[in-house]
C-alpha cells in the first residue's frame, strides 16, 4: 500500500516535467510576441528589447525553464504579461474561486438528485418510475450544453425574466442558478444511471439475501448493505469530477459570460500570455493525478476485497 | 477417427470467421435503431460530402435585402444577420465535421493507434514499453488544455508555410480552409490514438498465442503478412466498435474548439463558429432561429452517434450479447 502510493506519486514530477517542458517551449518559441502586444504604442526597439532583458528572455531556453522551474517550486508562478502588475498565483487564486464555486453548485445537484433517483429507479425495476428515469436519463446524457444552455436562457431570463442573463455574484446568489443546473444536468443523469446500474447488480447479490433472511430490517439492508457497496462506481465517477473541480466548463463560462478559469485560459491564449497558461497546465495536470490517486486510494476503503498494487489483470 | 471429427468444425470455423462483417452487419441492419441511426448520419455525412449539388445557395451568398429572415420556403432555416441562407450554412458545417471526423480518425486512431498497437502487442518487449509509456503519459493529464495551445501554435507557421507553396504554385489553398483542418486533426489525432493503441495490443497479445500464428510463422510467413493476414483482421471487431464510440467525441471536439474561437476560422463554415456567433441573450430575444437551428442540428448529429456507437457495439461485439 505504501509503496504503491508512492510509486504513483513519483508519476507526478515525470508527467509534470515532461508537460511544463513542452508547454514552456511552445510558449517561447511560439507565433505572435507577448512583449510586443503589451508595449503597445510604445513599441519601439528599445523599449522592446529592455523588457526582455528585464525578464530574462534572452537567454538560453534551458536556463529560462530552469528559472521557472526554481521559482514555481517556492510557488511563484511569475508575472502576468498581458496585465501588467498582477501576478499570475493573484488571478488565478481568484478565476479558480469562482470556477470552484460554481462546480460545486452543479456537483452538489448532481448528487443530491442522481444518488437518490438512481436507488429510487433500481428498487423499483421494471415499473413506470424505472422506465421514466431511464428516459430522462437517456436525454439528460445526450443533449449538449449547447442546446440545453441558449434553452433555459430563453425561458428563465428572456420570456419569464426572472434569472440574470450573464455575469457572477458569488456561490448563494441567483447569478449560479441557470449555469449551475445547465451543469448538472448530464452529471444527474450520468450519477443516476451509474447508481441504478450499480445498485441493481448489488441487490442480485448472495449476502443481500442472507441479510434479509437473518432478519435485517429493510432500511437497514438498503443503507448498510446496498448503498454502500453500490457507491464504489458513483465514487470513481465524483474522483473524477474532483479532478476538473477548479476547471469549469468553457462553454458555460461563455454562454454565461462568467469570469472563471477557462475565460482566463482562452483570452491567455489569443494574448500569449504564456506564465499563465503554464501554470494553469501545471495546476490542472497535478490536480488530475491526485485525484485519480485520491480515487485508487478511496477503492479498498469501500470495498476490502480490492487490494492495490497487485498483479494486473492485463 | 480423430481427424474425422476435426474436420466439420474446421470447417464451421472458417465459414464463420468469413461471414463475421455479414453477420454483424445483418444483425445491426436488424435494429431499428440502427438503421435509423445510419440513415440519418448518412443523410447528414451525404448532404456534407455534396454540399454544392444539395443547396442552390453558396454558404458565402449575401443578400443583405434579407437579413435575418425567419424560415421561409426559399430559406427553410431562415436567414442570418448577412442574408446568407442558413440551411446552406449548416450544411456546409456539416461538411466541416464529415470531414474532421474522417481524417482524424484515420489518421490518429486507425493509421496511429492500430500500427502502434500492432508493433507494441506482437513484437512486445522495448517497443511495448516505449508505447505503452509514452501513452500513458499522453493520457494522464486533462488534454484539451495542450490541445488548445497545440493548435494556437502550430496553425501560424503552418499557415505561412503554406502561403508559400500558394505562392509557388499559384493556387487559393488558404481559403479553402485546408489549413484549420489539418492542423485541428493533427492536434486531435495526437491525443485519440493511445486508446485504439491500448485496445489493439490487448487483442494481439491474445491472438498471437493462438496455433494459427504458430503455423504461420512455422511455414515461413513474414513478420507483416502475420500481422495483416491473421492478427489483423482477429481484431478488427472491437476496432470497429471503438471507432464508432468515438465519433461523436471528435465531431463534439471540432465544434467545442470551434465555439471558442480556437478551431476553423471564418470564411469556413462551422455548426461551433455558427454557435459562437449567436451564442448572445440578444440575438436569443430577437432571432432565436440563428441559434437554435445550428444547436438543434449539432445535438440530433451528437444523439445518433451515441446511439449508433451503442447499436454497433451490441452487433459487432460477441461478448457483449
Amino acid at each position: 500500500m505504501g509503496t504503491y502510493v508512492i510509486r504513483r506519486l513519483a508519476w507526478l514530477p515525470v508527467i509534470l516535467l515532461i508537460i511544463s517542458f513542452i508547454t514552456f517551449v511552445m510558449g517561447r518559441f511560439g507565433p505572435g510576441d507577448p512583449i510586443e502586444i503589451r508595449a503597445g504604442q510604445y513599441n519601439n526597439e528599445e523599449s522592446i528589447e529592455r523588457i526582455r532583458e528585464q525578464r530574462g528572455l534572452n537567454d538560453n531556453i534551458f536556463v529560462q525553464y530552469g528559472r521557472y522551474l526554481k521559482n514555481v517550486t517556492r510557488g511563484d508562478f511569475g508575472d502576468s504579461i498581458a496585465l501588467p502588475g498582477r501576478t499570475v498565483g493573484e488571478l488565478l487564486k481568484k478565476k479558480m474561486w469562482v470556477s470552484a464555486q460554481l462546480n460545486i453548485a452543479a456537483l452538489f445537484l448532481s448528487v443530491s438528485i442522481g444518488i437518490p433517483l438512481g436507488l429510487f429507479a433500481a428498487l423499483r425495476q421494471g415499473t413506470f418510475w424505472d422506465t421514466s428515469t431511464v428516459a430522462f436519463t437517456l436525454l439528460g446524457q445526450s443533449i449538449p450544453v449547447f442546446l440545453t444552455a441558449p434553452l433555459l436562457l430563453l425561458v428563465f431570463a428572456s420570456w419569464l425574466d426572472i434569472l440574470p442573463t450573464h455575469d457572477w455574484g458569488g456561490l448563494f446568489s441567483t447569478h449560479t442558478i441557470l449555469p449551475a443546473i445547465v451543469m448538472g444536468v448530464p452529471g444527474i443523469a450520468i450519477i443516476t444511471r451509474l447508481t441504478r446500474a450499480s445498485t441493481l447488480e448489488v441487490i442480485s447479490q448472495d449476502y443481500i439475501r442472507t441479510a434479509r433472511s437473518k432478519g435485517l430490517s429493510e432500511t437497514t439492508v438498503q443503507r448498510r448493505h446496498v448503498l454502500r457497496n453500490a457507491m464504489i462506481p458513483v465514487i470513481t465517477m465524483l474522483g473524477f469530477s474532483l479532478a476538473g473541480i477548479a476547471f469549469t466548463s468553457f462553454i458555460v463560462e461563455r454562454y454565461f459570460g462568467i469570469p472563471g478559469i477557462g475565460d482566463l485560459f482562452i483570452s491567455s491564449i489569443f494574448a500569449r500570455d504564456y506564465p499563465i497558461i503554464n501554470a494553469i497546465v501545471i495546476i490542472g495536470t497535478t490536480m488530475f493525478v491526485l485525484a485519480n490517486l485520491i480515487v485508487d486510494l478511496i477503492y479498498p476503503w469501500l470495498d476490502p476485497r480490492i487490494r492495490l498494487g497487485g498483479a494486473h489483470a492485463e | 477417427m480423430l481427424s474425422n471429427e476435426a474436420q466439420p468444425a474446421i470447417a464451421l470455423r472458417h465459414a464463420s470467421s468469413r461471414n463475421y462483417w455479414a453477420i454483424s452487419l445483418r444483425r445491426l441492419l436488424r435494429k431499428k435503431v440502427g438503421v435509423a441511426c445510419l440513415t440519418i448520419i448518412l443523410l447528414m455525412y451525404g448532404s456534407g460530402v455534396l454540399a454544392s449539388m444539395v443547396t442552390p445557395y453558396g454558404y458565402n451568398d449575401q443578400d443583405l435585402s434579407i437579413t435575418k429572415q425567419g424560415p421561409s420556403i426559399s430559406h427553410p432555416f431562415g436567414t442570418d444577420r448577412l442574408g446568407r441562407d442558413i440551411l446552406t450554412r449548416i450544411i456546409y458545417g456539416l461538411r466541416t465535421t464529415v470531414i474532421i471526423t474522417v481524417v482524424t480518425l484515420v489518421t490518429g486512431s486507425l493509421a496511429l493507434g492500430i500500427t502502434m498497437g500492432l508493433l507494441a502487442g506482437y513484437f512486445g518487449k522495448w517497443i511495448d514499453t516505449l508505447v505503452m509509456r509514452v501513452g500513458e503519459v499522453t493520457s494522464a493529464f486533462p488534454e484539451i488544455f495542450l490541445v488548445l495551445i497545440i493548435i494556437s501554435t502550430l496553425k501560424p507557421p503552418i499557415t505561412d508555410w503554406v502561403r508559400g507553396i500558394e505562392e509557388t504554385v499559384g493556387i487559393d489553398i488558404i481559403r479553402l480552409g485546408v489549413v484549420d483542418y489539418f492542423v485541428l486533426s493533427l492536434a486531435l489525432a495526437i491525443f485519440s490514438w493511445f486508446g485504439m493503441a491500448r485496445l489493439v495490443r490487448g487483442q494481439v497479445l491474445q491472438a498471437r498465442e493462438n496455433q494459427y500464428v504458430e503455423a504461420a510463422r512455422a511455414i515461413g510467413a513474414s513478420t507483416p503478412r502475420i500481422l495483416t493476414k491473421h492478427v489483423l483482421p482477429n481484431v478488427m471487431g472491437p476496432v470497429i466498435v471503438m471507432v464508432s464510440a468515438g465519433l461523436a467525441g471528435v465531431a463534439g471536439s471540432e465544434i467545442f474548439l470551434s465555439f471558442l474561437g480556437i478551431g476553423i476560422q471564418p470564411p469556413t463554415p462551422s455548426l461551433g463558429l455558427m454557435i459562437f456567433q449567436n451564442g448572445s441573450i440578444s440575438v436569443l430575444r430577437s432571432d432565436p432561429h440563428l441559434l437554435l437551428f445550428p444547436v438543434l442540428t449539432l445535438s440530433l448529429l451528437l444523439f445518433t452517434f451515441n446511439l449508433l456507437g451503442d447499436a454497433v457495439n451490441d452487433a459487432f461485439n460477441p461478448r457483449a450479447r
